[in-house]
């Protein structure tokens, strides 16, 4: 991030501001009143129990559920400074998929499953107007390269992929057009512990490398700690604690915060 | 052939015309959008041609002369059947000459023969949805048409090469009309697209079981989708018809024996056999002099 060392850091715009986001289905079904601002570069971790409203916030962060009240205001490459549900629905989708890039817990969610690992990576491509295969295919192998996976599953399926490595494909599929914002619903879920560790050390070699933005929800502290430099912690739909991560998990003000940090097995 | 006693003119009544009607000057209006109509039910099961028939009878007037084919033959049962219907209901003249009809409902083929400014090519339509493939729900192919995110649509030639090292699909091959709208031009072969780019006669599309209706004004430009890379191009045979000698049409293979034997004949009977009606003709010319 050349240009930011020259920009003094109190004059960086945030990539993404909230402001008084809220969306409920039902009364305390939902997240409500939830501001914060995410900075180029910047990891957000948003953690809590089930049914605590991360998914419905990543949802109405990332521009698939209109929220009831509040503003996104995202700060675009291309389209200059956009409040995300002011404007047309074919900007949020053009965004979607090109400075965006969003990593969905079912594998299944994300990806095509009929179509193989190659057309998984290429589709974001062609999508934005890539018209020769060559190039297409080629990029596709680096980054299936780029996120383990060999290179001559290029034409298998995603069916025939295990667990892990369907969820790198994912990220691959996303990462290949270079989004600088990333959303993440529980990247890690349904993963053995072994194949978590390594998919994490991806994630942040990639992050490390790319420069990228995440706001990733999760409600595995450990992977929080690992990825994430700041944290919202939700509860009922509502933020009940926020800080840097080292600072919410060692030293925890909310007794829920506390709740959650002390259910964790320590050895 | 006169009308049939107790059936409106052209089988449908002149209401549910309106509307079909209507529902395809919308569709001219817009080159490759597809227009909903209220498909009704037809003497015939969905998948026979309900589409199309429903196009024709809306379309079609008492100094018509229809012909119907199916894939390419005037002399299927599908065609005959459907050509007779129409004689019947409707009391029109039919013909088999291409050059003589000023309708021409079709499956799975284009007249080899160049259609004229006036004539009115229908198809019949099973899937008129080009992104089906891709998306399986409505709500999101519809909004993918109005947005025009056609980069999935890219994903099918891609496995294409991927799997063949060509693209392979070689029948309802998707097209740009107009340099807006993704079709699906009906699973005519691939060899046929080009006959489809400005040509100047109007083409209508009926799918009945899906209830869409869409069209290409005469001399409107359809492109086939590609890649750089990997060009469009169209099925070439090794040898040519048998029966009239074409090398240029699109050829059947028809299976003669048990024994393995095969021959080419051309797809397009009535090219057949006015190709062979020209060289009896310059061979009675030859004797003559």
């Amino acid at each position: 991030m050349s240009n930011t060392a020259q920009t003094p850091w109190q004059d960086i715009e945030p990539l993404l501001s909230v402001q008084q986001l809220s969306k409920f289905y039902a009364p305390g079904k939902g997240c409500g009143d939830v501001s914060f601002d995410l900075y180029p570069g910047e990891v957000l971790g948003i953690v809590g129990e089930s049914g605590s409203g991360k998914s419905t916030l990543l949802n109405s962060l990332s521009a698939r559920l209109a929220p009831d009240a509040g503003k996104v205001i995202y700060r675009s490459e291309q389209f200059g400074e956009l409040d995300l549900y002011a404007g047309e629905e074919s900007l949020r989708r053009q965004l979607m998929r090109s400075e965006w890039g969003i990593v969905h817990q079912h594998a299944a969610d994300g990806l095509r499953m009929n179509v193989s690992a190659g057309a998984n990576i290429g589709e974001r491509l062609m999508a934005i107007g890539e018209r020769h295969y060559g190039d297409i295919r080629a990029r596709a192998e680096q980054w299936l390269q780029a996120v383990e996976i060999d290179s001559n599953r290029i034409d298998d399926k995603p069916a025939q992929f295990s667990g892990g490595m369907q969820q790198r494909l994912q990220i691959a599929r996303n990462l290949v057009t270079h989004p600088r914002l990333i959303f993440m619903d529980e990247p890690t879920g349904g993963l053995d512990v072994s194949v978590q560790a390594r998919l994490l050390d991806l994630l942040r070699t990639l992050v490390a490398q790319l420069g990228l933005s995440v706001i990733i929800v999760t409600h595995d502290l450990a992977v929080a700690r690992l990825l994430a430099h700041r944290l919202m912690v939700m509860r009922r739909g509502e933020v009940v604690e926020s800080g840097l991560t080292d600072q919410v998990l060692d030293d925890p003000q909310h007794p829920y915060t506390q709740l959650l940090v002390s259910s964790i097995l320590q050895n | 052939m006169s009308q049939a006693d107790g059936y409106n003119f052209a089988y449908l009544d002149e209401q549910t015309k309106r509307m079909i009607r209507r529902a395809i000057l919308k569709a001219v209006a817009i080159p490759g959008y597809q227009v909903p109509f209220g498909g009704r039910e037809m003497p015939l099961p969905h998948g026979w041609g309900t589409g199309g028939m429903q196009v024709t009878a809306s379309v079609i007037g008492t100094d018509d002369r229809l012909k119907v084919i199916d894939q390419g033959a005037d002399d299927t049962t599908n065609a005959i059947s459907i050509r007779r219907f129409f004689a019947r209901t409707a009391g029109v003249e039919t013909t088999e000459k291409t050059a003589d009809a000023t309708l021409i409902q079709t499956r799975h083929r284009i007249p080899e023969r160049p259609l004229k400014n006036g004539q009115i090519l229908i198809y019949q339509v099973p899937v008129p949805e080009p992104l089906r493939f891709i998306e399986p729900r409505d709500s999101e192919t519809r909004k993918m048409h109005a947005l025009r995110e056609y980069g999935a649509m890219q994903v099918k030639l891609y496995e294409d090469v991927a799997r063949f090292g060509h693209i392979a699909t070689s029948y309802d091959y998707p097209v740009m009309v107009n340099g807006r709208y993704m079709m699906c031009p009906s699973p005519i072969p691939k060899f046929d697209n080009p006959k489809m780019d400005r040509m100047p006669a109007l083409q209508l599309f009926g799918a009945g079981f899906e209830k869409r209706i869409y069209a290409v004004p005469p001399y409107t430009e359809v492109k086939s989708l590609d890649f750089d890379d990997h060009p469009f191009e169209v099925q070439q045979w090794e040898g040519s018809c048998e029966i009239c000698g074409s090398d240029h049409s699109f050829l059947d293979e028809v299976i003669t024996d048990d024994a393995g034997s095969k021959m080419f004949v051309c797809s397009d009977t009535d090219y057949c056999r006015e190709r062979l009606a020209e060289q009896s003709a310059a061979t009675t010319e030859e004797v003559a002099l």
